[in-house]
């Protein structure tokens, strides 16, 4: 499962919003979004990122990526120190990124054909005379019909429109993929169809992920290793059992404990004194 | 023990521009004084637009075709629309999942708490206050005199559920309809609003309608739980019961693809494909192109709901193939 080289450090990392006020839009503060992070990912490792909206957790995986500038700290891929000022070209061809809401991350007049083309010919993954091809295998690779590509985006259903999502992510043939909230917009039963679709496509490339969610049990079931964030911070890291079964920090503790057990005779929230349906 | 409600082949269709679409076909449940009652199911199931109907908030292009609904000892359809104004908020009260679309952005929180107070009851606007305030206390809002003069926009999403909890049972009605009232909170948050929903139910002997997707919240809060599919209930059973022995395919396929929180490590198995698109006019079974005991009769003849088991009632003619050996 992992072999003991990190395919991404992340050393003491920073991104800070400046809040400006007065005619003189001075800076007065700062938004600490991601506030001296640290952590490594392993080659062919889950790790989980978790914690409620506003802890940072998408601004750290936008970070990773280059779409947040970063204010301070280090971010190593593969043992090379990321500048992302001058490789953002390189990055884009190892660490892609997968969108919560797929529809709004699909351009409504591309076809998914045109979808996965591109990156393909502005990157030079294949041959011009090869990308037809490349799309058709990228399709498949994701459960979608060949019959996809000339589609338009909303012909699909959230789930399909995932699999498109994830299909473009794979399409530079990344080694990280960052999935930020992958499974959250769409319906039960299709997210079991997703995750095991990731699961799938990582024993079949060799993939790693940093797997950010709130639901706790999307990110149990995927995840090696869960960091848990808070108001910028990850609070505590560890293997998947750890945190589930011996978590120590106390905010840990609180989302464990609020998260609602799908088992009626395990209830954590709620002690029902009367009513019963069985009277 | 009469039923608070009693909804009876309940069929909702709308207009479209490709034709009537049926969204809710043919539902029947009761509910019960103070009890909660769990309407689960995917987007696009009809479970909304069940709670719509009892509400009579369909819209132009909305109508109840079929059906009866008692409601405490009255139809609900032979009512007038001024009367069924009166008795929304009253009698039968409602919250959405985005408390900011149901809160009117221009008006402070006080004002439309004293409005929707004085609609229904017969007091003054001061008396009004006061009651507006306790209840905003009730609900656990923090300096409620000042949040009173607020506006929608500088409170959090948690705090403005409170502000609709408030609203909803303010007049202390026999049925609160909760639609997805944690969808769009966070855990911690989404702990907070279930704790204080059925605390405060439990203490004005309010009935839970609840509609959600999230079968956590299901077996937290729910006595009773009906699980509904492209329109149709398919199980109708107790919430032990239900996760204990699912008795439709449906149910059991979506309880096998929710990870569970204790750790054993099982795979998830998801249900493969989606609902059908024009599931209306299939002469079969509507959930029979995704399930694994389909037969061939399965695609030929609609099977009916029938109470298999004393209190469980499902929607498969396979149901003894779910059942476990006792």
């Amino acid at each position: 499962m992992t072999t003991k080289k990190p395919l991404l450090v992340v050393q003491n990392v920073k991104t800070y919003y400046p809040i400006k006020t007065g005619f003189m839009n001075l800076k007065t503060d700062y938004v600490k979004a991601v506030d001296g992070v640290s952590f490594d990912i392993f080659e062919g490792e889950t790790v989980g990122l978790v914690g409620e909206s506003g802890c940072g957790k998408s601004t750290l995986g936008r970070t990773i990526i280059g779409l947040e500038p970063i204010t301070d700290g280090h971010i190593y891929f593969d043992g090379q120190q990321m500048d992302y000022r001058t490789d953002r070209v390189s990055l884009s061809k190892q660490i892609q990124i997968v969108f919560q809401d797929p529809y709004s991350s699909l351009n409504p007049r591309q076809t998914i054909g045109d979808v996965l083309a591109e990156p393909l010919r502005v990157h030079r993954i294949v041959a011009a005379r090869d990308i037809p091809q490349e799309v058709e295998r990228l399709l498949q690779l994701v459960g979608l019909p060949t019959t996809a590509k000339s589609r338009y985006p909303h012909e699909f259903s959230g789930g399909q429109r995932q699999r498109v999502g994830i299909a473009r992510a794979l399409a530079l043939r990344p080694r990280l993929l960052i999935c930020d909230e992958p499974v959250s917009a769409l319906d039960v039963s299709i997210q079991a169809q997703i995750m095991n679709l990731f699961k799938q496509l990582q024993q079949e490339l060799g993939l790693t992920y940093l797997f950010i969610a709130h639901g706790l049990g999307a990110v149990k079931y995927i995840s090696d290793r869960i960091a848990v964030m808070y108001a910028g911070k990850i609070v505590e890291m560890g293997t998947t059992e750890d945190i589930f079964l011996r978590p120590q920090h106390a905010y840990t503790k609180t989302l464990l404990r609020a998260y609602p057990n799908p088992d009626p005779t395990k209830r954590s929230i709620i002690q029902r004194t009367q009513k019963g349906a069985l009277e | 023990m009469k039923s608070l409600l009693n909804v009876k082949g309940l069929t909702t269709a709308f207009e479209t521009e490709n034709g009537k679409v049926i969204s809710v076909d043919d539902v029947s449940f009761t509910l019960k004084y103070g009890e909660t009652l769990a309407l689960v199911g995917e987007s696009g199931s009809g479970k909304s637009v069940t709670a719509l109907s009892l509400m009579r908030l369909l819209g132009k292009r909305g109508k109840i075709e079929r059906g009866d609904i008692q409601f405490d000892g009255a139809s609900l359809q032979t009512v007038s629309e001024a009367q069924m104004q009166k008795l929304r908020g009253d009698e039968l009260s409602m919250i959405f999942q985005e408390p900011m679309t149901a809160l009117n952005p221009v008006f402070t929180i006080g004002h439309q708490l004293v409005e929707a107070i004085r609609l229904h009851v017969n007091i003054d606007k001061k008396e009004a206050k006061t009651l507006a305030q306790n209840m905003l206390d009730k609900v656990g809002i923090p300096n409620a005199a000042r949040v009173m003069k607020q506006f929608p926009f500088s409170l959090s999403g948690g705090m403005r559920q409170r502000v609709m909890i408030a609203m909803a049972l303010v007049c202390e009605p026999k049925l609160l309809i909760a639609d997805e009232p944690t969808t769009a909170l966070d855990v911690t948050v989404q702990a907070q609003i279930m704790r204080l929903m059925n605390q405060l139910c439990e203490e004005m002997g309010t009935a839970i309608l609840l509609i959600t997707h999230d079968l956590g919240v299901v077996a937290e809060m729910a006595d009773r739980v009906i699980v509904m599919y492209a329109g149709q209930i398919v199980e109708e059973t107790d919430v032990f019961t239900l996760f204990r022995e699912p008795l439709h395919p449906y149910t059991q396929g979506l309880l096998a693809s929710i990870p569970s929180m204790d750790f054993d490590d099982k795979e998830l198995t998801a249900i493969n494909g989606a609902i059908p698109a024009n599931y209306q006019h299939l002469q079969g079974c509507r959930f029979a192109n995704r399930c694994p005991l389909a037969t061939e009769a399965c695609r030929t003849s609609q099977p009916p709901l029938v109470e298999v088991v004393p209190g469980h009632k499902t929607r498969c003619f396979e149901w003894q193939q779910l059942q476990r050996g006792e």
